[in-house]
C-alpha cells in the first residue's frame, strides 16, 4: 500500500478523502492537545534553559577572562611604572653623584669666599686718618693777631705753613688709604662672582633634583593607582595598550618591508655561495641562506638590546651580572657588525652580477655593450643599504616587545568580546526558541480551532470568560518549563 | 626564559626540517639543437645564431644546451659543435654563455655544406644526449628543411626512442618541389610528426622566428 492508496482510503474522490483525513487529524490533535502543548513547552523551555545556561557559562568565562586581562594589564602597567620610577631614581642618583657629590667642595669654596670677602671688607672700612692732636693748638696760635712784630709774624706764618703741610699730608694719607680700599674692593669682585657661580651651581643641582622628585611623585601616584587595582588605571592602561599594539604593529610591518628589501639585496649573490640550483624543500637554498642571515641579524639585535637592558624579552639575559652583559654586548655587536659587512659585500656582488648579466644579455641580443654612466652611485647605495639595514633590523626588538606585550591585552579583549557576543547570540536563540514554542502552541490550537470551539460551547456556555489556551497551559505547566516567566517574577 | 626556549625550539625545528628534507633540484631544462648544414640551407644559419642566442638568454643554472650539425652521418658525438651544462654559480654561468657564443659564432662563420642530410641520426643522438642529462624538460630543436637525404647503406627506418622529449622543427623552408606540389611539404611534416610521436615524443613546428618566446613552452 503506497501513500496514494492510503490517502484514498476513505473515498475515491481525493477531495473527500483529504477532508476525512483532515477531520481525523484534527480530532486526534484535539485529543492529544494537552500532552502536545506540554511537549512543545517542554522542548522550547529545555532548549531555552540549555542555551541560557551555555550563555551564562560563557559570560562567566568572559568575566574570568576580563579579570585575567585586567590582571595582565595591571601587571604590565606595574612593570612599566616600576621601570619608570627606577629610571627616575637612576637619574636622581646621577644628579646626586654628579652635582651634589661636589657640594662639600662648593660649600667650602663659598665659605672661603665669604671669609675672604669679610676680611677684605674689614680692611676696606673707611676710617679717615686723624690729624695730629697738636694741630688745634697750632691752628689757634696761627690765628693770633700778628701785631707789628715781624718775628712773631714769621713764626706765625711758619706755623700756618706747617699747619697747611700737615693738612696736605693728612689728605694725601687719606687719599692713599681710599685708593687702597678701592683696590681691595676691586679685588673682591671675582670673589663675588665665584660666590654667585657656586651658589648658582648648587641651586641648579637642587632644582634638577626637585624636578626629578616631582616626576617620581607623579609616577608613584600612578603606581599606587595600579597597585590598588583601580578601574581608571586599568582603562588608561588598556587604551595605552591598544595604542601600543597598533603603533608597534605598524612599525613591525615597516620592519618586515625592510627585511624583504634586505632579502632581495642578498638572495641573488647568495647563489654564488651556496649554488643556484639546490633547493631545500620547495625553496631555493640561496633564499633560505639569505633568510637565515636576516633572521640571525634580527636575533643578534634582540640579544644586543636585551643586553643593553632596553628590552626585557629574555629575563636570563637581563639578570646576568654586568661583566657578562658587557661581554654579551661586545659579542652580539661584533657578530652584527660582521654580518652587516658581509651584507655590504653581497650587495656589491649583486650589483656586479647584475651588470654582468646585463652585459651578456646585450651581447646575446646583438647590441654592443653600453657602459652606463654614474653606475658607481647605485653600487655604493646598495653597499650602504646592505650595511645599514642589519642595524636597522636590530632595533625591531623594541616594537616586537611592545607588540608581544600589547597583543596579550588585545587578544584578551578580542576573546572577551567574542565570548560576550556568543553569549548574547545564545541568549537570543534561547528566547527565540521559547517564543517559537508559544507560536507553535497557538498554531496547534488554530488547527483544532473547530473542536475547541465546540467544546467551549458545550461545557462553557453561560460561564465567565475562559482563559486563553496558552495561559491555560502555562498555568498547567511545571515551574521548570517556564523559566522566563518565573525569572521575571 | 620561556621565550628563549620557544625561539630555540622553532629554530631547531626549522633546521631539522631543512636537514631531513631531501635536497632536490628545481626543474632543469636540456636543449639539443640540430643545425642542417646541407646544401643551400647553410645560408639560413644566421637565423639559427639568433635562436641560439635566445636559448642562451633563456637558460639558467643547472640547464644544459648542445648544438650539433646535421651532416652525412648525424649519429656521432663528433657532430656536436658545442655543449655545456651551466654551473650553479651565476657568475660562472655568464662566462659559460660567453664561451658558448664565441664557439657558435666561429662555427657559423666557417660552416661548410655537407653532401647528405642525416636528420634521423641527429635526432637519435639528441635523444641519447638529453636522456644522459637527466633534465626534467627535454627539447630537441631541428633547424632544417626536414628533407632527409641518407648516404647509401645508412639504415634509419626504425623507431627512434624519444620518450618525454619535445621535438620542435624550426624554419622548415619550402623546397622548390614543394612549390610545385605543396602536398610534398605537408607529407614531409606529417611523416616526421608521426615518427616522433611513435617514438614517444611530442611535435611542434615553429616557422615564425619572431615568436621565439613560445619556443620552450611546448
Amino acid at each position: 500500500m503506497d501513500v496514494m492508496d492510503l490517502l484514498m482510503l476513505w473515498s475515491d474522490s481525493p477531495g473527500v478523502s483529504f477532508a476525512i483525513w483532515l477531520a481525523v487529524l484534527v480530532f486526534i490533535m484535539y485529543l492529544a492537545r494537552t500532552p502536545a502543548h506540554q511537549l512543545i513547552y517542554s522542548v522550547s523551555g529545555t532548549l531555552r534553559s540549555a542555551l541560557r545556561l551555555a550563555a551564562r557559562s560563557l559570560r562567566k568565562m568572559e568575566e574570568r577572562l576580563s579579570a585575567r586581562n585586567k590582571e595582565v594589564i595591571l601587571s604590565n602597567g606595574r612593570d612599566t611604572a616600576e621601570r619608570a620610577i627606577e629610571r627616575e631614581f637612576h637619574r636622581v642618583n646621577a644628579v646626586v653623584s654628579r652635582d651634589l657629590a661636589e657640594y662639600p667642595a662648593i660649600h667650602r669654596e663659598i665659605k672661603e669666599a665669604v671669609d675672604r670677602i669679610e676680611a677684605d671688607y674689614q680692611n676696606a672700612s673707611d676710617v679717615p686718618p686723624l690729624p695730629p692732636a697738636w694741630l688745634d693748638a697750632v691752628d689757634t696760635i696761627s690765628k693770633v693777631a700778628k701785631g707789628g712784630d715781624s718775628t712773631v709774624a714769621r713764626i706765625l706764618e711758619n706755623i700756618a705753613e706747617t699747619l697747611e703741610d700737615a693738612h696736605k699730608e693728612t689728605l694725601k694719607a687719606y687719599q692713599d688709604s681710599s685708593r687702597e680700599r678701592h683696590g681691595l674692593l676691586k679685588e673682591m669682585q671675582p670673589e663675588w662672582r665665584k660666590l654667585q657661580q657656586s651658589v648658582g651651581q648648587a641651586q641648579g643641582a637642587v632644582a634638577g633634583l626637585d624636578e626629578r622628585t616631582q616626576s617620581i611623585d607623579t609616577h608613584m601616584r600612578h603606581y599606587e593607582e595600579i597597585r590598588s587595582g583601580e578601574d581608571h588605571a586599568a582603562r588608561m592602561l588598556t587604551s595605552s595598550s591598544l595604542t601600543q599594539f597598533f603603533i608597534s604593529g605598524l612599525v613591525l610591518v615597516i620592519a618586515i618591508l625592510g627585511g624583504v628589501i634586505n632579502f632581495q639585496l642578498i638572495a641573488l649573490p647568495m647563489s654564488e655561495m651556496v649554488g643556484g640550483t639546490s633547493q631545500l624543500g620547495p625553496v631555493r637554498t640561496a633564499d633560505v641562506a639569505a633568510m637565515v642571515i636576516i633572521m640571525v641579524e634580527v636575533a643578534m639585535g634582540l640579544f644586543l638590546l636585551e643586553s643593553l637592558r632596553i628590552t626585557r624579552l629574555f629575563p636570563v639575559i637581563g639578570s646576568m651580572d654586568d661583566a657578562m652583559r658587557k661581554r654579551m654586548i661586545v659579542i652580539t655587536f661584533s657578530i652584527l657588525f660582521i654580518l652587516a659587512s658581509i651584507e655590504a659585500s653581497l650587495a656589491y656582488m649583486r650589483d656586479l652580477l647584475a651588470m654582468d648579466r646585463e652585459a651578456i644579455a646585450q651581447s646575446l641580443a646583438g647590441s654592443g655593450v653600453v657602459e652606463a654612466q654614474f653606475r658607481w652611485i647605485p653600487s655604493i647605495g646598495q653597499m650602504v643599504m646592505g650595511f645599514i639595514l642589519p642595524f636597522t633590523l636590530a632595533f625591531v626588538a623594541i616594537p616586537l616587545e611592545s607588540f608581544i606585550h600589547s597583543s596579550r591585552t588585545v587578544m584578551g579583549l578580542a576573546m572577551a568580546g567574542l565570548l560576550r557576543s556568543i553569549a548574547f547570540v545564545l541568549r537570543l536563540l534561547g528566547n527565540v526558541s521559547y517564543q517559537m514554542g508559544k507560536v507553535l502552541v497557538s498554531l496547534y490550537d488554530l488547527v483544532i480551532m473547530l473542536p475547541l470551539r465546540i467544546e467551549q460551547m458545550v461545557i462553557g456556555l453561560g460561564k465567565n470568560r475562559e482563559p486563553s489556551p496558552i495561559e491555560d497551559y502555562e498555568d498547567e505547566l511545571p515551574v521548570d518549563a517556564l523559566p522566563t516567566k518565573h525569572s521575571k517574577k | 626564559m620561556k621565550n628563549l626556549i620557544l625561539i630555540s625550539i622553532v629554530i631547531a625545528a626549522i633546521f631539522l626540517v631543512g636537514c631531513n628534507e631531501q635536497e632536490y633540484k628545481p626543474k632543469s631544462k636540456a636543449v639539443y639543437m640540430l643545425l642542417d648544414t646541407s646544401g643551400t640551407y647553410t645560408e639560413e644559419l644566421s637565423k639559427a645564431q639568433k635562436i641560439i642566442n635566445y636559448l642562451l638568454m633563456s637558460l639558467n643554472s643547472g640547464d644544459s644546451i648542445a648544438v650539433a650539425r646535421i651532416d652525412s652521418g648525424g649519429f656521432s658525438e663528433k657532430d656536436i659543435v658545442a655543449k655545456v651544462t651551466f654551473d650553479s654559480r651565476p657568475s660562472t654561468v655568464n662566462e659559460q654563455k660567453r664561451a658558448f657564443k664565441r664557439k657558435m659564432d666561429a662555427f657559423i662563420e666557417t660552416a661548410k655544406g655537407s653532401a647528405h642530410t642525416d636528420i634521423s641520426g641527429g635526432i637519435l643522438q639528441a635523444g641519447e644526449y638529453l636522456t644522459e642529462t637527466g633534465a626534467d624538460e627535454r627539447y630537441t630543436l631541428i633547424f632544417s628543411d626536414l628533407e632527409e637525404d641518407l648516404e647509401k647503406g645508412y639504415v634509419r627506418d626504425f623507431l627512434i626512442p624519444l620518450v618525454d622529449i619535445k621535438v620542435i622543427a624550426l624554419n622548415v623552408t619550402k623546397l622548390r618541389s614543394d612549390n610545385v606540389d605543396p602536398r610534398d611539404y605537408l607529407h614531409r611534416l606529417d611523416a616526421w610528426e608521426q615518427r616522433v610521436q611513435q617514438g614517444g615524443g611530442s611535435w611542434k613546428v615553429v616557422n615564425d622566428l619572431e615568436r621565439l618566446e613560445s619556443l620552450l613552452k611546448l
